[in-house]
């Protein structure tokens, strides 16, 4: 065929080089409303949940029990299962109808109930409906803090400017397993040199996140995946129940945690039982709700190829934050992973929780360039880093990411790096060199870097844990060096535990120490002038880009 | 005569075309056949590496996500770990699909406690018998950037530990756009690999036979 040259060019562009899928809803590959997902239903009887969404007890499923038993309000729930779903959408939509008046509603919801009520929406409508039913008042923002080389230094340096932006939380994560505690320890120890209060997590194999968790190296968790099949559940050798376990174990030691789930990870791992992603990850928002965890991430995570692939998989994805506001949780609501090759798609993807803010915007806005995102990449980087403070400042939103200077970017990544080689160096750790010092200061990504020695810091970071080193030996070390400030941030961080305030729902730490969460903080939004707004000094923060002219700049 | 650019192209393109079939190694090199022998047995020999492969690998699917040949792959890592002076052994796991247990299975068997875990699609990892199944000593989670001499690195890297070194780690490889291009695809790939599982099966020793 001769080839229309519009063709040719339109080819080229970049959204062409996504990956797309028509539905196949026999393996799940449908964003919502497939054929196969169940009709609302529900019997109750004495007090409990008989049937439910079309099947008996006896033909429940582990998930379906968990969620019948723990999930759901039961003294609430036939009424709510008897209204018009239609008119649960209008409410959550209606701004004279205040959150604290739905919460009793949705929280007595079965599973393809809440997916029939979000079904009737647009994305405008659910964005409305995100605004007011996010738990905590004040929008935040999470970050990834991560190298290809896993080098120390660079995590310390970036974790610094990274606290400096704004981001309320950072996560890290590892290339070579074995280096966790150092990630985990560099990430703490920079955090707190850019700004006191940042919680910071290390995403890795359940059982080493828990241990890093309890010897104070993380300040919470949030890889505690749940499914929406059992034989996905039972596939990571778990249950609901045993998912429950894990997060009571955070619990008793004072350690925030929330649950990750997302659509498309069933069929992603092949066992999607024929059932939409949106109807399944219902399920998984609901297991959260029954397991007692205060917040969940979703918003499809690390399977965001799969429902960014179908149509309306990006409305499904909104629809899974939604439903997570609407179960009275903690939202950290995806674009953490790098979705399309199109900057258009990424970011009308990206709109759809920062318009009307979440507890999380991101969770893992990549505070490092994506070639060094060890989550595989991010919705935005640090590249982006200019173009999304724009966006807050075109449009008065707050995406909880502030404009700095390079000055004090580069003094606050100096000091930083400069504090985890005192830790090194007290721990008797491999040593950090004055040129690594240097070369993370500046530093753009790991290519910026020089290599370490990677089997001699594998072996450290081993026996850093068998040592039995916690949060209060790396407070130690770093009064004893002079960085008395960092050493404090830390302390205060681990006086968390004790006090235990940061495990109400949506919590995070002001530079003081100060919790902010849905208990203080609570989201009251009631239309125009209520809820949220940008206070004064913030909204001067986000005017003040660095290249906007001003009237003195002029001739 | 003047030729037009399009019948140029049109000519270059029937010159490349007959060049590459020409390149193109008959079918029968790269193909290998695998013959199941009997429920596999735990390895009593520390010089061994076990390679646990999933379900499909080598018969329902033949290639990687990139369309490396399965046949290559087990060449390169059977090569990996001779050049390190340590045997391989195959075991086919048909009970779960997923990797870490692949992997994690495969080291069990292993005489040396060390085994590596590939599924058809081509993402592997090095395991060790002592971890739980999640864990392992190197992943390597974005099959699309696996190519023949990484494989060979992680078979020479598998025989290290199994000999008791602790060898630098394979470079990580990282390309943030290999989810949006692959990820529907390898959610395809997978779909396809556990529609063979078979709940409840032994692992089974394999014979490679390269053709």
């Amino acid at each position: 065929m001769k080839r229309a040259k519009r063709f040719e060019v339109l080819e080229k562009r970049p959204v062409n080089q996504d990956g797309f899928v028509a539905e196949w809803p026999e393996v799940g590959l449908i964003a919502m409303n497939s054929p196969h997902d169940p009709k609302p239903s529900i019997t109750v009887k004495d007090g409990k949940i008989i049937e439910m969404d079309g099947k008996t007890r006896e033909e429940f499923d582990f998930i379906d029990q968990f969620i019948a038993d723990y999930a759901i309000n039961i003294e609430k729930a036939e009424e709510v299962m008897n209204m018009d779903s239609v008119k649960l959408a209008k409410m959550l939509v209606d701004v004279n109808v205040p959150r604290e008046d739905i919460i009793p509603l949705t929280t007595a919801m079965t599973p393809a109930k809440i997916v029939e009520v979000v079904g009737h929406m647009n994305v405008v409508e659910m964005m409305m409906a995100v605004q007011k039913m996010r738990a905590r008042k004040t929008p935040a923002n999470q970050c990834h803090v991560t190298n290809v080389k896993d080098h120390p230094v660079q995590i310390a340096a970036d974790a610094a400017e990274a606290a400096l932006r704004g981001f309320a939380e950072q996560e890290t994560t590892i290339g070579v397993v074995r280096y966790a505690p150092f990630n985990a320890l560099a990430l703490l120890v920079g955090s707190q040199t850019g700004r006191g209060g940042v919680l910071t997590q290390c995403a890795i194999e359940e059982a080493t996140e828990l241990l890093l968790g309890m010897r104070g190296l993380t300040a919470y968790a949030e890889t505690v995946s749940v499914y929406g099949t059992e034989q996905v559940f039972v596939d990571g050798d778990d249950t609901p129940w045993s998912k429950a376990f894990l997060a009571s174990c955070y619990a008793s030691r004072g350690l925030k945690m929330r649950f990750t789930s997302g659509t498309g990870s069933e069929v992603q791992m092949g066992y999607a039982e024929n059932k939409s992603m949106l109807y399944l990850e219902a399920r998984c928002v609901m297991v959260t709700k029954g397991a007692g965890v205060q917040g969940l991430q979703n918003g499809s995570i690390s399977c965001i190829g799969v429902p960014g692939a179908v149509p309306s998989g990006i409305r499904a994805v909104l629809a899974e934050n939604l439903i997570t506001a609407m179960l009275d949780l903690e939202n950290a609501s995806g674009n953490d992973q790098t979705f399309s090759h199109s900057d258009i798609r990424r970011t009308a993807r990206m709109l759809m929780q920062f318009l009307p803010g979440t507890d999380f915007i991101f969770s893992g806005y990549s505070a490092v360039p994506n070639y060094d995102n060890m989550f595989a990449g991010s919705n935005f980087d640090a590249e982006d880093f200019d173009d999304y403070n724009v966006l807050q400042r075109d449009l008065q939103v707050e995406g909880g990411v502030r404009p700095v200077s390079e000055e004090e970017v580069i003094a606050i990544r100096n000091k930083a790096a400069k504090a985890i080689q005192a830790v090194f160096k007290g721990l008797g750790l491999p040593p950090i060199s004055d040129e690594e010092v240097e070369a993370a200061t500046y530093a753009h990504g790991s290519k910026d870097m020089p290599d370490r020695d990677v089997p001699q810091d594998l072996k450290a970071a081993d026996e850093l844990i068998k040592r039995g080193v916690t949060g209060i030996d790396v407070v130690k070390v770093l009064a004893e060096a002079g960085f008395e400030d960092v050493a404090e941030n830390i302390l205060n961080l681990l006086k968390q535990r004790v006090s235990g305030d940061y495990l109400h729902t949506s919590a995070i730490l002001d530079k003081d120490f100060n919790v902010i969460s849905a208990v203080n903080d609570k989201n009251d939004y009631r239309g125009p002038a209520t809820g949220f707004r940008i206070s004064k000094e913030r909204w001067e923060e986000i005017k003040n880009i660095r290249n906007a002219l001003k009237p003195e700049d002029f001739d | 005569m003047r030729l037009s650019e399009e019948l140029i192209r049109e000519i270059a393109a029937q010159v490349i075309q007959s060049l590459e079939q020409s390149n193109k190694p008959a079918a029968d090199i790269s193909a290998m056949e695998l013959i199941e022998k009997g429920e596999a047995q735990k390895g009593t020999n520390t010089d061994e590496v076990v390679i646990g492969v999933s379900v499909g690998f080598g018969t329902h699917q033949t290639k990687t996500i990139i369309d490396i040949p399965h046949s290559k792959v087990l060449r390169e890592m059977f090569a990996g770990i001779e050049e390190e002076g340590l045997k391989s052994r195959v075991v086919k796991i048909k009970h779960s699909a997923d990797l870490g247990v692949i992997g994690n299975t495969a080291a069990k068997l292993s005489g040396s406690g060390i085994g590596i875990g590939i599924q058809s699609r081509g993402t592997t990892l090095i395991h060790q018998k002592d971890l739980v199944p999640l864990n392992n000593l190197e992943l390597f989670p974005q099959s699309p950037l696996l190519d023949l001499e990484t494989y060979r690195a992680i078979g020479r890297n598998a025989a290290k530990y199994a000999k008791g070194e602790n060898p630098s780690p394979v470079p990580v490889r990282n390309d943030q756009m290999a989810r949006p291009k692959y990820q529907a695809k390898a959610a395809v790939l997978h779909l396809k690999e556990t529609q063979h599982i078979e709940r409840g099966a032994k692992p089974v020793e394999l014979e490679v036979r390269f053709k």
